[in-house]
C-alpha cells in the first residue's frame, strides 16, 4: 500500500521552497532517499567502515560482508543466476561504458552492426555511436512511431546476422514508453547478437527479472531507485563476463601481479579495480529492501495513476501538448507548455515550490526526432501525490497566463 | 522569489520583438556556440571593420532570457571598438555575479541584473556574451 507513511519517510520532502511545500516531480533524474538508506550509510561510517576484501581485522570483514551482502540483495533483486553477474559501477553510464569498451572492443569488427534507437539516453548513444567510429561497424537504429514506441515488424527488419550488439532502454527516460525488450531480446539472439538493456528508468519503477527478459546485459543506477549517487551495477550472463577483459586496472581487481604480466580474480571483483564505492553499496542494499517491501507492483501502480491522473488534468490546459503514447506506461510525462520556453516554465514552477525538468534530458537525437530544443518533464515516484498532480497543473496554468500577458 | 524581477517588461520586449534577429545575406564573420547542459543555441555573426563592431545578428534557440540578452547584446556592441565591446561582455559578467554595472550605451540591459538572483539561469544571460568573446577576443581562453 502507497500512503502518506511512505512518503513521511523521505524528510528531504518536508520542506519549504520559495514559500511553498515542495513538490518534487524530478525523479527521473534523481530519487529521493528514505531514511532507512540515509541511516544504513550514516551507520556504515559510524560502525562499520573500513576497506573491503583486505582487512585481517574485525571492522574489515564488517564492511566486506555489508559490501557483498549488498551484492546479494541486488542480485536477488534482478533474479541474477548468481552474484558473480553483478559487478557494482558507478552507474549506468559506466556500466554501459563497460560493455562497449570491454564486450564490444573485442567482438565488434568492421562490417558489423550495432543497432539503438533514436530515443536513447547520450549513455546508451554515445558508447556505441563511438565504438561504431573506431571499428568501423555500422550503427542502426530500430525506427520509431509517431509516439516513440517500436514494433517488432521494425526490430525484426532492422536486426540482421550482421548485426553483433543490440541497445535499448527498457524505459524511457523521456517518452513514457517501455520497450518490449523480453521480445527484442529474442530476435537479437535469434540473429546471433546480444542485447545490452538500460535499466536506468525501469529498475525503480518495474519489476525487472533478468533471466525472464533474457538479456546479455542490464545496467542500473542507484541514484534513481533511492539510493546514494555514485553507486549503480551492471548484470551481465556469467559466460560473457568470464570472457570479457577487464578496462579498469589496479588494487582489488588482481589474482597475481609479475613484472610483466598479471591475472585477474575472479567474477566479479575483476571488474572492480580500485576501492569500491562501499558505503554506496550499502545505501543502495538498503534501497532494495526498502523498494522490496513496499513492493514494485505497488510502486509500478501507484505511479500509473498519478501519470493517468496528470494526463487528464493537464489535457485541461488548452496550448499544453504531451509527446509519448496516449496512456502513460510509466510515470514520466514531457511536455511543453505552447511557445514557453521550458526553462522559463521551470522557472515559473519554482517559484511555486515545484521542480520539474526543462533541457534536452540527454537525449538530443530524440529532441530532433521531436522538432524542439528542449521540454518540459514531470516524473513521479512513490513519494508522489495526487496533490503534487494538482499542484503541477496550477503552477502551469499560472506560467501560461503570466507569459500570456508579459508576451501578449 | 519574485518573478518580476527576473522577467522585467523590458526584457519581454526584446524576446518578443528581438533586434538583430535573423542572419546576414553577405559575409560576416560566424560564432556559434551551444549551451550542452540545456540545448540553448546561438548562432552570433559580427561584421567587424578597423577594429570595429559596424553590425551584429543572431539566430538561436532558446528561452526568454538568453534570446533577450542576444538581442540587447547585439544593440549594445554595434558601432563599438572591439576593446569596449570586450570591456562591455566584462562588465556584463559582473552584473551577473550581483556586483553594480552601468551600460550607459545600452540602458536596457540593467534590466538583466535581476538574473544574478536566480543562478540557475545566469548561463542562459551569459551565452551571446560568450559567443561575442569567441569571435573577437583573442585571449578568450584565458578569460572565462
Amino acid at each position: 500500500m502507497i500512503n502518506s507513511a511512505i512518503r513521511e519517510q523521505f524528510p528531504i520532502l518536508n520542506q519549504s521552497i520559495n514559500g511553498h511545500p515542495l513538490v518534487y516531480l524530478d525523479s527521473a533524474a534523481t530519487s529521493q532517499k528514505p531514511l532507512r538508506v540515509i541511516e544504513a550509510v550514516k551507520s556504515y561510517y559510524e560502525l562499520d567502515n573500513a576497506n573491503v576484501h583486505r582487512g585481517v581485522h574485525t571492522l574489515g570483514s564488517r564492511a566486506t560482508d555489508a559490501y557483498e551482502g549488498a551484492r546479494e540483495k541486488l542480485a536477488k533483486f534482478l533474479n541474477a543466476r548468481s552474484t558473480k553477474e553483478i559487478i557494482f559501477t558507478r552507474g549506468t553510464t559506466t556500466a554501459l561504458n563497460l560493455v562497449a569498451s570491454s564486450y564490444g572492443a573485442a567482438n565488434v569488427r568492421e562490417g558489423d552492426e550495432i543497432v539503438i534507437t533514436q530515443m536513447e539516453h547520450h549513455s546508451n548513444f554515445i558508447p556505441w555511436q563511438q565504438l561504431a567510429k573506431r571499428t568501423g561497424a555500422t550503427l542502426k537504429f530500430i525506427p520509431l512511431q509517431q509516439d516513440g514506441t517500436v514494433t517488432l515488424e521494425d526490430a525484426e527488419k532492422t536486426i540482421t546476422p550482421k548485426t553483433k550488439i543490440v541497445a535499448i532502454a527498457y524505459v524511457s527516460n523521456v517518452m513514457g514508453v517501455t520497450h518490449p525488450v523480453k521480445e527484442l531480446a529474442a530476435i537479437a539472439h535469434r540473429n546471433g547478437a546480444v542485447i545490452v538493456v538500460d535499466g536506468a528508468q525501469s529498475t525503480p519503477h518495474i519489476k525487472v527479472d533478468v533471466q525472464d527478459l533474457d538479456c546479455d546485459f542490464y545496467a542500473l543506477s542507484g541514484h534513481k531507485m533511492l539510493a546514494p549517487t555514485g553507486i549503480g551495477a551492471l548484470y551481465g550472463k556469467k559466460a560473457l563476463l568470464e570472457a570479457m577483459e577487464p578496462v579498469e586496472f589496479g588494487g582489488e581487481m588482481i589474482d597475481d601481479v609479475g613484472l610483466y604480466d598479471s591475472t585477474w580474480k575472479e567474477l566479479p571483483w575483476r571488474f572492480e579495480g580500485g576501492t569500491p564505492i562501499i558505503a554506496g553499496a550499502v545505501g543502495l542494499g538498503a534501497a532494495v529492501d526498502f523498494l522490496q517491501e513496499v513492493g514494485l507492483d505497488n510502486i509500478h501502480e501507484h505511479e500509473m495513476k498519478l501519470a493517468a491522473y496528470a494526463e487528464a488534468r493537464l489535457a485541461e490546459i488548452e496550448g499544453l501538448s504531451v509527446y509519448g503514447p496516449k496512456g502513460r506506461q510509466v510515470g514520466v510525462v514531457t511536455f511543453n507548455l505552447g511557445d514557453v520556453h521550458p526553462h522559463d516554465v521551470a522557472t515559473v514552477l519554482d517559484a511555486e515550490g515545484i521542480a520539474i525538468r526543462a533541457g534536452h534530458h540527454c537525449c538530443q537525437p530524440l529532441m530532433r526526432w521531436l522538432q524542439v530544443s528542449s521540454t518540459a518533464r514531470a516524473s513521479f515516484y512513490l513519494y508522489n501525490t495526487e496533490q503534487d498532480v494538482d499542484a503541477l497543473v496550477n503552477a502551469l496554468i499560472k506560467a501560461k497566463e503570466y507569459f500570456a500577458y508579459e508576451l501578449g | 522569489m519574485n518573478l518580476d524581477d527576473l522577467y522585467r517588461r523590458v526584457i519581454m520586449d526584446h524576446y518578443k520583438n528581438p533586434r538583430n534577429r535573423g542572419l546576414f545575406a553577405d559575409d560576416a564573420l560566424n560564432i556559434e556556440l551551444n549551451n550542452p547542459t540545456c540545448g540553448d543555441r546561438i548562432t552570433l555573426q559580427l561584421k567587424v571593420e578597423d577594429g570595429i563592431v559596424q553590425d551584429a545578428r543572431y539566430t538561436g534557440e532558446g528561452c526568454s532570457i538568453s534570446m533577450s540578452s542576444a538581442s540587447m547584446m547585439t544593440e549594445a556592441v554595434k558601432g563599438q571598438t572591439i576593446q569596449h565591446a570586450l570591456e562591455l561582455a566584462d562588465r556584463f559578467s559582473a552584473l551577473m555575479k550581483g556586483e553594480s554595472a552601468d551600460f550607459e550605451e545600452y540602458e536596457d540591459i540593467e534590466a538583466l541584473s535581476g538574473v544574478n538572483k536566480f543562478p540557475a539561469r545566469i548561463k542562459c544571460a551569459t551565452l551571446a556574451w560568450n559567443a561575442l568573446r569567441k569571435g573577437i577576443d583573442p585571449d578568450q581562453e584565458h578569460q572565462h
